[in-house]
């Protein structure tokens, strides 16, 4: 595709955004909706704060909460980023271990699939008993329960390269360095930024739970505090910022994605 | 220009090959031990387009494997341009059934990929490749992904990708088993068309026997599994071979052979 013709293509911003809303129209709509009427059973049933902020409630604590939020918001990134960084940095070369090495596929890997099964987070208070009140138990946590969707989807996509492509790199001479690099390693990079997109929201789940444990900061550590003391608008400010970190972080897997494997997105959409 | 097409035709010379009393049993983890072939002997001439047909499961592809050196023969020798086979052949370009194109790679990087894995000359090549496109009716789509082609114009490009850096042999199995008959036909008059340009030797195996008949100086027909040549077929059709070919009474009476022949092996019933 030539850069001229894709520029030609591109709508302008404006008819982009407005494309956007009417795509999302019915969507955005429905949630204008129930935020309207949440505001407005809150008024007229006269819902007392502590058990259901309103809308216009949360907002106005977000605003005047912001730096309070921000701060702890900053410490319960941290620990996402380092335990998921963790899981990509130890979970793809242990897959690319699985695919080429018979004792990793026959040790390790059924070893991880049945340590899969006990929940992570009910590791959280032992971790903490083992490395204290710091950001370490919290980023373990967020690894352990990020680490195996990433480890899974890598060692599935290249296993997925076809036994054909795999003769035809043979014919041609290719040893296993080339064939990792040319063939296997490309063909599972979607299946590694599916891995990706669920083991950040993993990550983040990890680290909020490590908080509710034992934290001294963070969002995890900000509702227990709230809630202690009835708080429940700064119980709710940190639900929305948890919820706006969250698909702030997915959004910036999928934006790396498309960087990456322009091809790919070409593909899915000529499917849909 | 000129230069180029001796160079095609150089390269595309003496490669023969033998197939000496290969046998190849092999095992597989649900069926156990399979005796996939007995004792078959086949030559190819350099420059020679002999066809396989069979049916399924008669060792056809495993012949092809063996040929192509990625897979050893049990016993037996074979030997491609008078040396003995003993691990992937270099004079070998391959087309499966499937085109296995790398999707993240461009129609022309696609191409290209056995010359970037043999590390030879890109620029000389590239040219190679361009042409081969050309010849293929694929100009103007060199910067495509392969996921906006056809199954047709993928498969196209597979063959250009096997015959970059000039084989002296084509091995190509059930290369268009996935097409529709109308873009089948159409491949068949392309293929036939770039081996009269190139004259390399080439094993196409198939199951379709008028396929087989169409593009082929000889035919070999193969029995059920363990895999034996039944029969060899010189096919006396004029060249280049078309639309009337099909209808030419020898051509018909060529296929007729070959069916009677699968009926006498139970391969075919009426009943």
């Amino acid at each position: 595709m030539s850069t001229a013709s894709s520029i030609d293509l591109q709508p302008s911003a404006g008819a982009r955004v407005w494309a956007w809303f009417t795509e999302q129209g019915a969507a955005l709509g429905i949630l204008l909706l129930i935020f309207l009427a949440w505001e407005a059973a809150t008024r007229l049933l006269d819902v007392p704060v502590y058990i259901l902020p309103s809308p216009s409630v949360i907002i106005v604590k977000i605003y005047a909460d912001w730096a309070l939020l921000m701060d702890n918001a900053w410490a319960s990134l941290q620990e996402v980023i380092l335990g998921f960084g963790l899981s990509v940095v130890v979970g793809i070369p242990l897959a690319v271990a699985i695919v080429y090495s018979r004792i990793f596929e026959r040790v390790a890997f059924p070893l991880m699939v049945s340590l899969q099964t006990v929940p992570k987070v009910a590791l959280a208070p032992i971790l903490v008993m083992w490395f204290g009140y710091g950001i370490l138990p919290k980023v373990l946590v967020a690894f352990l329960i990020s680490f195996f969707p990433i480890v899974i989807n890598t060692v599935i996509g290249m296993r997925s390269v076809e036994k054909e492509m795999i003769y035809l790199a043979e014919s041609m001479g290719a040893g296993q360095l080339q064939t990792f690099i040319k063939i296997r390693f490309p063909k599972a990079l979607p299946n590694i930024f599916g891995g990706l997109k669920v083991g950040i929201g993993q990550a983040v789940i990890g680290a909020i739970v490590g908080e509710f444990i034992a934290a001294e900061k963070g969002l995890g550590y900000l509702q227990l505090i709230a809630q202690v003391r009835l708080d429940t608008p700064l119980l709710f400010s940190s639900v929305v910022i948890l919820s706006l970190m969250g698909v702030i972080l997915f959004n910036i897997v999928v934006w790396v994605e498309r960087m990456v494997i322009p091809w790919h997105r070409q593909i899915t959409e000529r499917v849909e | 220009m000129t230069a180029q097409r001796e160079m095609i035709t150089h390269s595309a010379n003496d490669v023969s090959v033998e197939v000496a009393g290969v046998t190849k049993h092999y095992r597989t983890a649900k069926s156990g031990p399979v005796h996939a072939l007995d004792e078959v002997s086949l030559n190819l001439g350099s420059g020679e387009f002999v066809s396989i047909v069979g049916p399924s499961g008669c060792g056809k592809s495993t012949l092809l494997m063996l040929i192509s050196g990625l897979i050893p023969v049990s016993s037996g020798t074979i030997k491609v341009g008078g040396k003995p086979v003993n691990g992937p052949v270099d004079e070998a370009g391959i087309v499966f059934q499937r085109d296995v194109l790398l999707d993240w790679r461009s129609v022309l990087s696609n191409v290209m990929l056995p010359v970037e894995i043999k590390r030879l000359d890109q620029k000389a090549h590239l040219n190679k490749a361009t042409e081969l496109l050309h010849s293929v009716g694929l100009t103007g789509f060199e910067e495509k992904y392969p996921s906006e082609l056809s199954g047709g114009m993928r498969q196209r490009v597979a063959i250009c990708r096997a015959l970059v850096q000039s084989p002296g042999l084509l091995l190509m199995d059930e290369p268009f088993g996935a097409l529709d008959a109308l873009t089948r036909e159409q491949m068949n008059l392309d293929l036939q068309r770039m081996w009269l340009r190139d004259r390399n030797t080439v094993l196409f195996i198939t199951h379709s026997i008028e396929e087989a008949i169409f593009l082929s100086d000889r035919v070999a027909v193969m029995s059920a599994r363990p895999g034996r040549i039944a029969e060899v077929l010189d096919i006396d059709l004029g060249r280049p071979r078309g639309a009337q070919t099909r209808s030419d009474r020898k051509f018909v009476e060529y296929i007729d052979r070959v069916r009677r022949r699968f009926l006498a092996q139970g391969i075919l019933s009426e009943s």
